[in-house]
């Protein structure tokens, strides 16, 4: 079985977000990058299936050099090959498209991406890939089995999950649950040592135009103090969320 | 020149965010002075929608699960029919599903976490939630045929009555993508997408054995509940509750969180709720400085207050 695992390269979800040139470039000075936490789950469970199914798992991104060192940190988690398309991501359809040519190329049973990058926040990459690509695709799945090349796969729905099979290939846009907040590795340092003999190949993109552009950033409005209601004066509480913020 | 809205139906009943999306693009509509249409799978009544602005409705009856592949495609059907120019779906589970199928076969621009009304018609110019919630961007969608997914609750409902006429729209079904085996799903409880209220606990409430309190709570004023991540990391509560940067995002009216410190991913998570209670006893906690309300004090005795006063207040009401 061939997995491909599709990383995004985004701040530290603790990272203050700035942005620069007049508010149309985020800010990345001081900024920690890491592993999408969306797309790590599904890092984690593709590893599962390499120690149980004996898959390959090769994992992408769409960037520049400086994406590299979270592509060799999925590498010394265990990834056997990288590859990044040396183009800077501007938006999402870009992005898959330029994925969707390397799949087909590919000869991938199972293609594993985040439901969404926190940055960004698209939601779409996944979907888009599928479509492109003509494969069956559930998003939100917080629960993966393969047997053969049977699919089974939970996806979570607004209020409750649903369970639905496929034949692969199939793409997932994966989450929390896929494998446990416990699950995840922190590379080791055997893990750090072989990931620097590991491939880790740079393709030039194929050019996919883009649909949309970013104009530029705004933040949100400075909030207010506080209102501070004493344990003792619950009362003042439920007069002030009905009369006041009227939302009760 | 059109306007297609996605309304979404569960059990035959358009949802809430159905007549969001239907209010939302009638607002839009009104901006470039065209009609609204909208398309919609098994809807009861679908003239309903005449109530926000929506001038008629595609209705498709269809047996079997949802599908995203065979939904999405049903809905570019309608699309090309109406010469829809703009797309307009909601941010439920299953409209995030299909909508990047949709966007492909439509060669659309898709702009998802939209909050408010475009600012521009040309360059068509989109405001949406990024960086969960930290920020907003200004996005400009270049392609012809233009997709939105509306952040939830971000727009409300706007009532906006015009004559509704109801077309049964004839499909012409492609294959499931996949097969849907089971469905597990409680019927009888609010979802965090679709609550006006979220009640919301963390590690400050002990234990799973406490979290009768925050049930209670959230069954007096209709709420959702919801937890923090480590409350779901530690198997309290089911994932499905976790709001937060990994989580769920809130966007609901009213947002109660109980011994919940407010780490930086959990209030980028509940970020766009319009007000924020907090009960807590250490009043450092950083949710403090993201509330609108706060009571500091221990959530063991202000909640059950809480809840015998709301009760009185509801009975009152």
């Amino acid at each position: 079985m061939r997995i491909l695992v599709c990383i995004s390269h985004v701040p530290d979800t603790t990272s203050k977000i700035n942005f620069v040139e007049g508010d149309t470039k985020f800010d990345t000075n001081g900024v920690q990058y890491i592993i999408n936490p969306n797309d790590e789950f599904g890092l984690t469970r593709a590893m599962w299936f390499k120690e149980k199914n004996g898959a390959t798992v090769d994992v992408i991104n769409v960037g520049g050099p400086e994406t590299e060192t979270t592509l060799r940190k999925t590498l010394a988690i265990g990834a056997d090959a990288a590859i990044r398309i040396n183009t800077a991501a501007l938006e999402a359809s870009q992005v898959a498209k330029e994925i969707a040519n390397v799949v087909q190329q590919g000869n991938y049973d199972l293609i594993i991406a985040g439901r969404e990058s926190i940055d960004y926040n698209g939601g779409m990459v996944p979907g888009m890939i599928a479509a492109l690509c003509d494969m069956s695709y559930v998003n939100n799945c917080v629960g993966l089995e393969i047997v053969g090349d049977k699919a089974t796969a939970i996806r979570e729905i607004d209020g409750g999950k649903e369970t639905v099979s496929a034949t692969l290939p199939l793409i997932v846009g994966g989450q929390k649950g896929l494998v446990e907040e416990s699950d995840l590795k922190i590379p080791n340092m055997r893990g750090i040592m072989m990931a620097r003999k590991k491939p880790l190949n740079v393709l030039e993109p194929q050019g996919s135009g883009t649909s949309s552009n970013t104009l530029n950033f705004e933040k949100p409005a400075p909030k207010g103090e506080v209102k501070l209601v004493s344990p003792e004066n619950i009362d003042q509480l439920i007069d002030l969320l009905h009369n006041e913020a009227k939302v009760i | 020149m059109s306007i297609l809205v996605y309304t979404e139906t569960d059990q035959g009943k358009f949802k809430k965010g159905a007549f969001e999306v239907a209010s939302y693009g009638k607002a839009v509509a009104d901006q470039i002075g065209c009609d609204v249409f909208a398309v919609s799978f098994n809807a009861n009544s679908p003239e309903s929608l005449g109530t926000y602005g929506v001038s008629k409705v595609l209705n498709t009856s269809y047996e079997g699960s949802f599908d995203a592949k065979l939904f999405a495609d049903a809905i570019k059907q309608a699309a090309l029919q109406v010469g829809a120019k703009v797309v307009i779906v909601s941010s439920s589970a299953d409209s995030r599903f299909l909508s990047p199928l949709l966007a492909i076969s439509l060669d659309a621009g898709y702009a998802t976490n939209v909050v408010a009304l475009p600012s521009n018609l040309s360059p068509f110019t989109v405001k949406r939630a990024v960086f969960t919630n930290k920020a907003f961007s200004y996005t400009e969608i270049t392609s012809d045929v233009k997709l939105i997914g509306v952040s939830n609750n971000a727009f409300g409902l706007v009532e906006n009555s015009v004559a509704c006429s109801v077309e049964a729209f004839d499909v012409s079904f492609s294959a499931p993508g996949v097969q849907v085996e089971s469905v597990d799903k409680a019927s009888d409880k609010v979802t965090i997408a679709d609550a006006d209220v979220v009640v919301s606990g963390g590690r400050g409430l002990k234990g799973p054995e406490n979290w009768h309190m925050i049930e209670d709570l959230a069954q007096v004023l209709g709420a959702a509940t919801a937890c923090s991540k480590p409350v779901s990391d530690m198997g309290w509560r089911p994932h499905s509750e976790h709001v937060g940067q990994t989580g769920k995002p809130v966007a609901s009216n009213l947002y109660i969180a109980i011994g919940v410190s407010g780490a930086i991913q959990h209030l980028a998570g509940i970020n766009s709720s319009k007000v924020k209670v907090v009960i807590n006893s250490d009043p450092e906690a950083p949710f403090f400085k993201a509330a609108d309300y706060g009571i500091v004090g221990d959530a063991f005795e202000v909640v059950p207050t809480l809840i015998e006063k709301l009760k009185a207040f509801k009975a009152d009401a």
